[in-house]
């Protein structure tokens, strides 16, 4: 690591250096949140390297090794096709974060300039928006994720819409909190004074400064998003069978089987649990060292 | 030839639950290229609202212009669209904020803002842009200028900041610089460094400048021509000079009693104006000074005193402008 001491006593340090420092910090002081991110982590790869890491075919049927308890073979059994419990946990991962992550972004990313947006233009605009969030907000998150399954039908991407669109009130309404704080701060009339125009303003502007809330918001979601998933999908309402999803693993033969097999619901719901409680314990992690009032402290 | 920014009977009001607040009420002034204009008043007179008028900048719905014209190179800006509007904006009028602690953005580099107001108004590309706020930040006096485009605000103090709200105010060469009590967040000395700077690049560029403040101290200096408003509305106008030593209104005489000043005897103690400033909402057909001022006759109480010339150029808006030059006469 190179250190090097400028006149103004400001230390400047490489990058890589930095992100090391960082990491290293980051695991001292939250060691919880350390954990969670290594789960994230160890998720993601399975999830991109599902077809290297499996020996199965997560949707092949195979009559011959139905139900068979954890073996050599099948680690975590197989279930009432004859499917390898592991290698479908393994590709639900990539079904979970993949709604996960698509719809958190998606809506996190939305409510973050609507938000803003609100805050910056104030007045009437702002309380219409407003009531129009309530509105979204009044209904409880799944309740609106099955009226949108509803009107759209089931399948991967309509999944992500129906999660996507209780979101973005959500976010928005935090976002707007923090970005009428900033409205306020000289620099912005500074910027309308400089004659920049109010999509520019409100992106490079406002936007850069609410990061730290919405970071830890689109943490929180992505647990958020899981969960939804896999309950939309427990449902019935969500992906469809043969595609390997940890709510629909849940569902179907798991209940029938549930006390002659029970390797068939364990092991996904295990999956569903390590996964949302490593995404919020990474979210809490994440919003301690972000928020500064909370660092002073320590 | 005409002045190049003429502000004709400016009305701004803001619309407030307690009543509508006349913050700028029939403001006129002018200001010649080139020239140092300044604008006194307490907090609240509405200075800085007729300068944030003057750019369209009043925050709305609540605040409104809801008369005047404000003739810039004898064009009304209160015509104008938003585009047009944005194109004035930080090219032909600039302003400099009063806070240099928060004018600045957080999240971006000094270099990214510097660079950000030239690609915004002038058809530059990303190295012209550099190499001209590199020069920038050197005519405003600050060193090794290509380090100091990759530093963040943090980095630097706040006169090292008030610098860089200068610089960025002089990027795209404008004609009228708005500063809006640009040294008040500073301390003494930088102080004076700044306003040094402002005056001396003004002159050598030729931009005019409206300084607006509450310190009489900067007036004197720097200024060509003093507005001293009260209530929202100009009620003495003159050549710095005559102001600060001859007063024709009985608020200017408390405001320079008011503070101390090196060329009084020592152990002379300061008078106070006394009482508060009008609540805007609640003015009558009368002068707004009247309550706190020790002239004030029956007439205050009657009709509203117009601004008019009382000796060669200076204005004054007292019905006693007479009785206020002989006292300020006896006491010197």
């Amino acid at each position: 690591m190179v250190t090097t001491t400028v006149d103004d006593g400001s230390i400047e340090v490489t990058s890589s250096g930095r992100i090391k420092k960082f990491l290293i910090d980051f695991y001292r002081g939250h060691p919880l949140g350390a954990i969670g991110a290594g789960i994230v982590v160890v998720m993601l790869l399975a999830a991109i390297f599902a077809d290297f890491i499996t020996v199965y075919d997560p949707e092949q049927i195979d009559f011959e090794s139905m139900l068979v308890p954890p073996n050599w073979a099948h680690p975590l059994g197989t279930d009432n096709y004859g499917r390898d419990i592991l290698t479908r946990v393994i590709y639900g991962a990539r079904t979970a974060l993949t709604v996960g992550f698509v719809s958190a972004f998606v809506g996190s990313f939305i409510g973050l300039v609507l938000g803003v947006a609100s805050a910056y233009f104030g007045g009437r605009f702002d309380l219409i928006f407003q009531r129009v969030m309530d509105v979204f907000l009044a209904f409880p998150l799944i309740i609106l994720a099955l009226a949108v399954v509803a009107v759209l039908g089931t399948g991967t991407e309509n999944v992500i819409v129906a999660i996507t669109i209780p979101f973005i009130p959500q976010c928005a309404r935090v976002v707007r909190s923090s970005a009428l704080a900033i409205r306020e701060i000289p620099y912005v009339d500074a910027a309308r004074a400089c004659g920049f125009s109010d999509s520019r303003i409100i992106l490079r502007h406002m936007v850069p400064n609410v990061m730290a809330p919405f970071l830890i918001m689109l943490t929180a979601f992505v647990g958020q998003a899981i969960l939804l998933e896999a309950s939309l999908s427990y449902l019935g309402l969500g992906v469809q069978e043969p595609v390997p999803a940890w709510g629909l693993m849940l569902q179907g033969g798991a209940e029938e089987y549930a006390e002659s097999a029970p390797w068939i619901a364990i092991f996904p719901g295990l999956a569903i649990t390590l996964g949302v409680f490593a995404f919020n314990l990474f979210g809490d992690a994440l919003r301690d060292v972000l928020d500064p009032k909370l660092r002073s402290q320590q | 030839m005409t002045a190049l920014l003429q502000i004709q009977d400016l009305k701004t009001q803001f619309s407030t639950s307690s009543g509508t607040v006349k913050a700028v009420d029939g403001v006129t002034y002018d200001v010649e290229e080139g020239e140092t204009v300044a604008v006194v008043g307490e907090s609240g007179c509405g200075k800085s609202v007729t300068a944030l008028s003057i750019m369209r900048l009043v925050a709305e719905p609540a605040g409104k212009i809801v008369g005047g014209k404000i003739l810039f190179q004898d064009i009304n800006l209160l015509d104008l669209d938003i585009e047009e509007m944005r194109n004035i904006r930080g090219k032909d009028i600039a302003m400099v904020f009063q806070e240099p602690m928060t004018s600045l953005n957080p999240v971006l580099t000094i270099g990214m803002q510097l660079m950000e107001t030239l690609q915004q108004h002038l058809d530059v590309d990303e190295t012209a842009a550099q190499a001209r706020a590199v020069e920038l930040l050197g005519l405003v006096g600050i060193s090794d200028a290509e380090r100091r485009l990759a530093q963040y605000p943090h980095n630097l103090s706040g006169g090292m900041r008030q610098r860089v709200m200068i610089a960025m105010a002089l990027s795209c060469e404008p004609k009228l610089i708005i500063a809006d009590e640009p040294t008040t967040a500073l301390d003494v000395t930088i102080q004076a460094q700044i306003l040094e700077l402002m005056k001396d690049l003004t002159r050598r560029l030729g931009v005019a400048l409206i300084i607006i403040t509450h310190n009489l101290g900067v007036v004197a200096r720097y200024a060509n021509r003093v507005n001293v408003m009260y209530a929202g509305k100009i009620i003495e106008r003159g050549n710095a000079r005559e102001i600060y030593h001859n007063p024709k209104h009985p608020y200017t005489l408390g405001l320079l009693r008011s503070v101390p000043r090196l060329d009084q005897p020592r152990g002379e103690r300061l008078v106070p104006i006394v009482g508060h400033p009008p609540d805007l909402t609640r003015l009558d057909g009368g002068c707004a000074f009247r309550p706190r001022c020790t002239f004030a006759v029956d007439r205050c109480a009657r009709e509203i005193p117009p601004l008019v010339d009382v000796d060669g150029g200076h204005l004054s808006a007292c019905w006693e402008h007479e009785n206020v030059g002989l006292n300020v006469r006896k006491a010197s």
